[in-house]
């Protein structure tokens, strides 16, 4: 039985990856800022077979939380294997770009507080001599693009440092993956058109997510084509680039 | 397209989509209507100008007793989740349409039947509870003792009584995944009568496809049962229609040859085979409403009490036949007497016709007409969940409690279907 923590877990992708696990039998435990949604959530995992099912409300950017949140979880599951680290939200680049506040909340909800609780699973596991940390990036933040740079650079600075971190761990036995999903359709992005290909549904990524954990990667595209796509877009050159309205 | 017949409606002012099944409705002064995933065929789930609510997000399950089968879900669970969740657990669906592709709130505002309709009786018998959130804000829960009224409003309201958030189904013990199915050629509406008349003392799912085609009407009678008995995994591939050609693939002539080979092939008198083959044949080809062409299709189903059965039956055949149209979907089962709480429930103690026609124009709209007075003159009536034309009268006189009905839509909701029948 795998003993896993979800940090984020009313998100879709989250979700749809707890369901995955709830079907293989493991014990979960959710966390999340809002404790009626995550309630919600445990109540459909133990229906879909979860060993056991707790929940745990935090903001993730309140770093004083982290040490308190992992204190519970490991006092309800006693031990974990894995981590999935996958909170974050959908700036609008427009507003971030007026509301220099609005800048500094965002980068620390998708960036800081991410490598914070990156590093204090990390930690934990090097201790333990094993583990999984999995951690949701995205391909924006492989290149800065003038609409999302607020969103991408904090998803750059999560690759940046869970690079380092495995670098790090890497001798512990610990697996730190980063995860890089495309577009994806779900609550987070239900205000967007989604009428193209390059869309994936949260169940496909999330299948994804499991099947990079068991293989053991180090990063993942998903769907697998967006590894190609950044590809290109990481080759442009930025002479070129810089005119470019992507 | 909207609806399952691809029929071209004018489209909603907005698409909203609910995750959130404790959130308020959403503040608006345009009509609102739940849409689950789109199977219902015409336009009961269209909303031409105003909101559609689309509750694929609410699909979370609340509780499941393992002792009793009861399970309580969102609205926008797909019955296809709820089989491959729970069928392995021994528990199934006590009432299926033929698709497992809608949600159960899909299921309950159409209050859907399936093969064992004559023991069984339509889902909403089975629907022990649900929560509906109307556009006062309350949030009314419903059941046979508590809000009975909206309960029995609400089981066949067509979404028009206010959005359904979670719904309470009794589940039904299976021995496991596998259907023993009888097939029976019949020649004949009397033979049909008389096989199925038969089958049904002994088999809890029987239906019949038929030739529309023929001169003297035949078909197979399937009868299964659930059982205890080792089978092949169910399909877990199936092929999508990938995109809708700009004609009808489906016309007079490759229906009457495909029809014949149908009726005419080799036919195991019994064979034990998986459940999810035997309840949804269409389900393993994903978007076959595609094979209808850019101008959609109609099906046009309808039931007709006992007693006139057999000549209603026979009468409705006989002007499908002469008109040249129709197709291969052709489906002819009989309803038990088991009575819905629904205050617009469909099945009604008869027989049950539904065949699907390609959208010919006036041509398939003049038959519908000629085949509506069969009905009307029978005392039967159609069924919203296929229909895009019926006259308001038609369905007033089908539905004799449509006015008591019309007491408990909730003010904020709405359809093009309601905003036909009522107006």
């Amino acid at each position: 039985m795998k003993r896993i923590v979800i940090i984020g877990a009313t998100s879709a992708i989250a979700h749809a990856a707890a369901r995955l696990w709830a079907e293989r039998g493991a014990a979960l435990f959710l966390v999340g800022r809002n404790a009626a949604r995550l309630e919600a959530n445990a109540a459909d995992l133990r229906v879909r077979g979860a060993a056991s099912v707790m929940v745990h409300a935090m903001d993730a950017t309140v770093d004083a939380a982290h040490a308190t949140m992992l204190a519970a979880a490991l006092a309800a599951l006693g031990g974990i294997d894995v981590a999935l680290i996958a909170h974050g939200t959908l700036p609008e680049q427009r507003e971030c770009e007026a509301d220099l506040a609005r800048l500094r909340a965002e980068i620390e909800t998708n960036g800081v507080s991410v490598c914070l609780l990156s590093q204090l699973f990390a930690n934990h596991f090097a201790g333990q001599g094993g583990g999984t940390l999995a951690v949701i990036g995205s391909v924006a933040g492989d290149r800065g693009r003038q609409s999302n740079y607020a969103y991408g650079a904090a998803k750059g600075l999560v690759a940046r440092f869970t690079e380092g971190l495995r670098n790090r761990v890497a001798k512990s036995g610990v697996q730190v993956l980063l995860v890089k999903p495309g577009f994806v359709d779900t609550p987070m992005t239900a205000e967007f058109e989604k009428k193209g290909l390059l869309w994936a549904q949260p169940e496909a990524v999330a299948a994804g997510i499991l099947r990079a954990i068991e293989a053991k990667r180090e990063v993942v595209y998903l769907p697998w084509f967006w590894r190609w796509i950044m590809l290109v877009i990481r080759h442009i050159p930025e002479r070129i680039f810089k005119r470019l309205s992507l | 397209m909207d609806c399952w017949g691809n029929l071209p409606f004018p489209p909603p002012s907005r698409r909203r989509r609910l995750f959130d099944r404790a959130a308020p409705l959403p503040s608006s002064d345009l009509p609102l209507l739940a849409w689950g995933n789109g199977r219902s065929y015409g336009d009961v789930c269209i909303n031409s100008g105003g909101e559609l609510l689309q509750t694929r997000g609410l699909d979370r399950y609340l509780a499941f007793d393992a002792a009793s089968g009861v399970l309580r879900a969102e609205a926008g669970v797909l019955l296809d989740d709820i089989i491959r969740v729970f069928l392995p657990r021994g528990w199934f669906l006590p009432v299926t349409p033929g698709t497992r592709f809608v949600t159960l709130g899909g299921a309950l505002a159409n209050d859907v039947h399936g093969k064992n309709h004559h023991v069984a009786g339509t889902f909403g018998r089975h629907v022990t509870r649900f929560e509906l959130l109307r556009s006062d804000g309350s949030r009314r829960e419903c059941s046979p003792d508590e809000n009975a009224e909206l309960y029995a409003a609400t089981i066949g309201g067509l979404g028009l009584t206010g959005l359904v958030t979670w719904i309470e189904l009794q589940l039904r013990r299976v021995p496991g995944p596998a259907i023993a199915v009888e097939n029976r050629r019949f020649h004949g509406i009397d033979e049909f009568f008389a096989l199925n008349a038969e089958a049904e003392l002994t088999h809890e799912h029987v239906v019949a496809w038929i030739d529309c085609v023929a001169s003297t009407p035949r078909g197979i009678l399937m009868a299964g049962d659930h059982v205890d008995a080792a089978v092949a995994p169910g399909p877990t591939f199936a092929p999508t229609v990938p995109f809708t050609p700009p004609v009808s693939l489906i016309n007079a002539a490759s229906f009457a040859a495909f029809n014949a080979a149908y009726f005419n092939r080799p036919l195991p008198q019994c064979q034990t085979t998986h459940c999810l083959s035997y309840f949804y044949p269409l389900d393993n080809l994903l978007h076959w409403n595609r094979v209808y062409g850019r101008r959609g299709f109609y099906q046009y189903q309808c039931a007709v009490p006992k007693g006139v059965e057999r000549e209603a039956t026979a009468a409705l055949l006989d002007a499908i036949r002469k008109s040249g149209q129709g197709s291969f979907l052709a489906v002819l089962k009989t309803f038990g007497d088991a009575a819905s709480p629904g205050l617009l429930s469909y099945p009604l103690p008869g027989a049950n016709l539904a065949l699907d026609f390609p959208n010919g124009g006036a041509a398939t709209l003049a038959l519908f007409e000629r085949l509506d007075a069969i009905v009307r003159d029978a005392g039967g009536r159609l069924y919203p969940a296929k229909d895009a034309r019926m006259p308001g009268a038609l369905f007033r006189a089908g539905f004799p409690r449509w006015q008591e009905f019309s007491q408990h839509v909730d003010p904020k909701f709405s359809s093009n279907f309601w905003r036909r029948i009522s107006g």
